[in-house]
């Protein structure tokens, strides 16, 4: 970068006002329906991935009711076998796919250019591109199942079952599809998050001044980059199998069952860390501000996660344990597995630190990550279990599993992300959530949970397989189901409470100011909502708790977050080094376009149309998807980047 | 519907040498995990209380910001009383793997278990063909001695499992996994196809008889025998039989000679039917054979919409074949 550029820096208290207005003036969208569609404001995608995410967890809860009321007792008729199916394979797959990981994408696509102090992300438009493909892809497998075609296969969907032989109607092609589509969507959301974190920090955020969250998320999305194909070969391998009788998976003509499998977890485990590690940076971000201090162990806690996902690629097999692998590969699974509990207990004891060391202050979301500490630690050691060979040939598909994996992704998951929901809502609405509320919430949630999944272990030690419709009476499992679903009914009261604060504080709260809990990070220094370019001028970063420096006495070093480069020459943002975080560039944004709903409306309409073997309209589809893509990315001179201004 | 089930499903408890090896590092596991989670939990609420400070604390002072170092030494002997209590377990696991890989003993008699949907097909292999039989959904094993499982699969995945007896196995298509297990008391042991196979996966009970190896000979001798000669009222059943049934079940000693559905040579002897999903009883028999469907929706036995006296002719006939 130019010295020249350097020149452009602004003193805030001084030229404020109508740099602000002017700033404002260029990152404002258009009002209406036009703008609400064309927009691709981080923040306001951030809002829909939390909200389409949550509805998809009331959609899969209520699914599990259902179930719930199913199993409450021995020989219950409430459904029949084919509608129990079609709701455990929509329940898994809504809450793994549709819930777990595009919510925490939420609080991600919202917070990293805040926690970064970019103004947006790397590619913003490709950022609206990933939420509206990810909402098509649920819509589209939801189709499905609303016109009697759900998935009937489990979310992991083993094949043969999955093969037209014994799968003859469309349920398996709108799951196949509708993965494929999802795929495009995690796979364009982690190519941005990887670039974003990699060049869009503020000058000085050098790469062991970042917030733990962003660790996280930039950590899940190398997992995802390097996953997400296999996952998305092996559905269109399937739909290929299904549609056109090739024998990739059909054993009738050399296809290979077990190819599936290994296709499958080599995607399906390193997801797991994909819907836990940002939600582990949730709680290691927001945590110690309500202890009062920064976290214990930060490099430790950064190596811990990136270990997890490394490690998270050599473990697939462990779902393998009883398709009679070799001898030798057992045992290096199952060591590997057990090996993988290490970073883990990093986690455990930096938070668990961090409460000792500080003043914890008691507050909602407090509670909720104090709570997930206890669930991290069950899901764990259930882990441990399941990771010893011989155990888990007992364990495996029965109910101590389903309990495992519950409280893994409800405990890790669902905990963090409620917790990070009253932290971070006053800063996307500008009110509080309201804290007595809040406390209900939390502990029916809690006490639900509890209720429901602790005594599964037991369910599954006592034998009860998953995924049966129905089961005896006289093998000890009924009063324990009864029990189950008894607090599954207060789980789905307790998220009910979370929806209602959400509704009312989102009129009624409390207004939160800028930094309501203190926050030591760069969003809480932009007001409450944030305005269209999040920060007037570029901060610049001197230590890891910008805000904290005061009081953090021994520091000595000095951010900058009144004083910097005001970048308003049109919509802009400053790219940085990716170690350092040294100023390099000043990148153009993109102005507001609907080009990436057409491209996503485009890629699903080509979907449904090889669903239902529309070929010409296929073509045509390819065509107006290339002519969507052609129009995104035409050159503009406005996307110039500002070496080429200087050079004209 | 009661059904055989004695014991429970319930894997603590371990009634062979292989099971019982199996149960004994879970049950340490359990005892570790609720020991670690017990530590975690106490350390995480006492933390909690005794370092909290009020709501307000928040909004007013910054104060405890104070201390930035510190702390470190709880990650570090937390993880590594971690690490060694899972390099603990880790060697456990790995003595027990290498202890119920193989049996013990040389296997007593080899069953060959075929999955179908939903129903489990039993062979008693033998070098001498005239001693090799099938039997279905109800397998009796001699008590002492290990007995090998060749199992394979005729359509999707299914998992051959009895909890008290041992672990469980995948039956993959094209491919034939082998295992043993071993029982060393007499009994009823209950199982259960383990992995998802399909509408009626729930309805797909095993039940291993364990007896002492006296009363094994007996009854593999009296399984070896063909179906006797019917005479009278029998004979007819056995015609209708034969004519509405003999496409999909064998009868040995008949012309039935079906290869879909179970043999049924001596299904009268059995205590369950359909998969186990029933008790083997006169009205159970008779639903069952009047309407397959309404019992196990999907299952592949056709309602063969039967007049009265043809449902009564069949089902004496099969109640005839002990």
């Amino acid at each position: 970068m130019a010295v020249a550029d350097y020149d452009r820096s602004l003193e805030l208290e001084q030229s404020g006002a109508p740099a602000r207005d002017r700033l404002t003036h260029i990152w404002e969208g258009e009002p209406g329906l036009k703008g609400w569609l064309s927009t691709v404001d981080h923040k306001e995608y951030g809002k829909r991935y939390i909200a389409t995410a949550f509805l998809f967890l009331m959609l899969g809860g209520v699914e599990a009711l259902v179930m719930r009321l199913q199993l409450a007792g021995p020989n219950k008729t409430l459904l029949t076998p084919e509608q129990y199916d079609q709701l455990f394979s929509m329940h898994g797959l809504t809450m793994i796919f549709l819930y777990a990981q595009p919510v925490l994408s939420g609080f991600s696509v919202y917070l990293f250019p805040l926690l970064l102090g970019a103004r947006d992300m790397a590619f913003p438009r490709l950022n609206a591109f990933s939420y509206w493909i990810y909402l098509f892809s649920g819509l589209f497998i939801y189709a499905g199942f609303v016109i009697g075609y759900g998935p009937n296969d489990g979310w992991f969907n083993y094949v043969p079952y999955a093969l037209t032989r014994y799968n003859p109607g469309p349920n398996m092609d709108f799951y196949a599809i509708g993965m494929i589509l999802f795929g495009v969507s995690s796979t364009a959301g982690a190519a941005n998050f990887v670039v974003t974190f990699l060049r869009a920090r503020a000058p000085g955020m050098s790469i062991n001044r970042v917030p733990i969250l962003t660790w996280g998320t930039v950590t899940t999305s190398f997992g995802i980059l390097f996953s997400v194909p296999a996952v998305s070969l092996a559905f269109f391998l399937l739909w290929t199998d299904r549609q056109f009788g090739t024998h990739f998976f059909d054993p009738s003509g050399q296809g290979q069952p077990l190819l599936w499998q290994h296709l499958f977890w080599i995607f399906a485990h390193p997801w797991v860390y994909v819907v836990v590690l940002p939600a582990m940076g949730i709680v290691s971000d927001a945590l110690p501000i309500f202890c009062r201090r920064p976290l214990v162990g930060y490099t430790v806690v950064v190596l811990a996660t990136v270990a997890t996902m490394v490690m998270g690629f050599g473990v697939w097999l462990h779902h393998m344990f009883a398709t009679g692998i070799p001898f030798l590969a057992l045992s290096f699974f199952s060591a590997a597995s057990f090996v993988i509990t290490v970073p883990s207990a990093v986690g455990v004891f930096a938070w668990i630190a961090t409460i000792w060391t500080g003043r914890p202050v008691l507050s909602t979301a407090f509670l909720f990550f104090a709570g997930f500490i206890v669930m991290f630690t069950i899901g764990g050691v259930s882990g441990v279990m399941t990771a010893a060979a011989p155990s888990d040939q007992q364990l495996t598909d029965t109910y101590f599993v389903v309990a495992h994996l519950h409280y893994v992704l409800i405990g890790i998951n669902v905990l963090a992300v409620m917790g990070g929901l009253y932290v971070w809502f006053p800063k996307m609405t500008g009110r509080l959530l309201d804290e007595r509320l809040g406390r209900w919430n939390f502990w029916t949630v809690f006490l639900g949970f509890n209720i429901a999944f602790l005594p599964m272990h037991w369910t599954g030690l006592a034998g009860m397989p998953r995924r049966i419709y129905t089961y005896p009476e006289g093998l000890g499992w009924t009063a324990v189901n009864v029990v189950t679903t008894i607090g599954a009914f207060i789980l789905a009261a307790g998220v009910l409470l979370l929806l209602v604060n959400v509704l009312v504080s989102r009129r009624h709260g409390a207004p939160a100011g800028p930094n309501p809990w203190g926050g030591p990070t760069l969003e809480w220094a932009t007001p409450s909502p944030p305005p269209p370019y999040n920060f007037a001028v570029i901060p610049a970063v001197a230590s890891r708790h910008p805000l904290w420096e005061r009081d953090l006495r021994e520091s000595g070093e000095h951010s900058s977050i009144q004083r910097g480069m005001a970048l308003d020459e049109g919509k802009e943002m400053l790219s940085t080094s990716a170690l350092d975080a040294e100023p390099e560039l000043i990148q153009k944004m993109p102005e507001d376009t609907l080009a990436p709903l057409l491209t996503a409306l485009a890629a699903t309409a080509l979907g449904a149309a090889a669903l239902v073997h529309a070929w010409i309209a296929a073509a045509i589809l390819a065509l107006l998807l290339l002519a969507a893509v052609l129009a995104w990315l035409w050159p503009r001179r406005e996307m110039g980047q500002i070496s080429e201004r200087r050079h004209a | 519907m009661p059904t055989p089930a004695s014991p429970p499903m319930n894997y603590l408890e371990a009634f062979g040498d292989k099971a019982a090896t199996i149960s004994l590092l879970t049950w340490a596991l359990l005892v570790l995990s609720i020991a670690v989670v017990a530590i975690i939990a106490l350390l995480t609420a006492a933390g909690v209380v005794m370092r909290r400070t009020s709501l307000d604390a928040q909004a007013t002072g910054r104060e405890p910001i104070a201390r930035r170092g510190g702390g470190l030494s709880w990650i570090t002997v937390g993880v590594a009383l971690s690490t060694l209590a899972l390099f603990g377990a880790m060697a456990w696991n790995a003595y027990t793997m290498a202890a119920i890989n193989r049996p013990p003993r040389e296997a007593a008699l080899t069953i060959e278990v075929t999955g179908h949907q939903w129903w489990w097909q039993f062979r008693y292999k033998s070098d001498d063909p005239s001693q090799i039989f099938d039997t279905a959904n109800e397998a009796h094993i001699p008590t002492g001695a290990p007995v090998r499982l060749e199992v394979h699969t005729q359509d999707v995945i299914h998992s051959f499992w009895v909890p008290a007896l041992g672990e469980k196995i995948d039956l993959i298509p094209n491919q034939t996994n082998v295992t043993w297990f071993e029982a060393q008391m007499a009994g009823v042991y209950r199982g259960q196809c383990a992995e998802y196979c399909g509408r009626q996966h729930a309805h797909m009970a095993i039940v291993v008889i364990a007896e002492t190896p006296d009363a094994f000979a007996a009854w593999r001798a009296a399984q070896l025998r063909a179906a006797p000669k019917q005479q009278g009222d029998l004979a007819a059943g056995e015609a209708m039989f034969q004519a509405r049934c003999g496409a999909c079940h064998t009868v040995r000693g008949t012309l039935a000679g079906g290869k879909l559905g179970p043999d049924l040579t001596h299904v009268a002897t059995r205590s369950g039917i359909a998969s186990n999903t029933l008790q083997n009883t006169t009205a159970t028999l008779t639903g069952w054979i009047a309407d397959p469907q309404r019992i196990k929706p999907g299952n592949k036995m056709p309602t063969l919409e039967l007049q009265a006296s043809e449902l009564t002719a069949i089902r004496r006939y099969v109640e005839s074949l002990k």
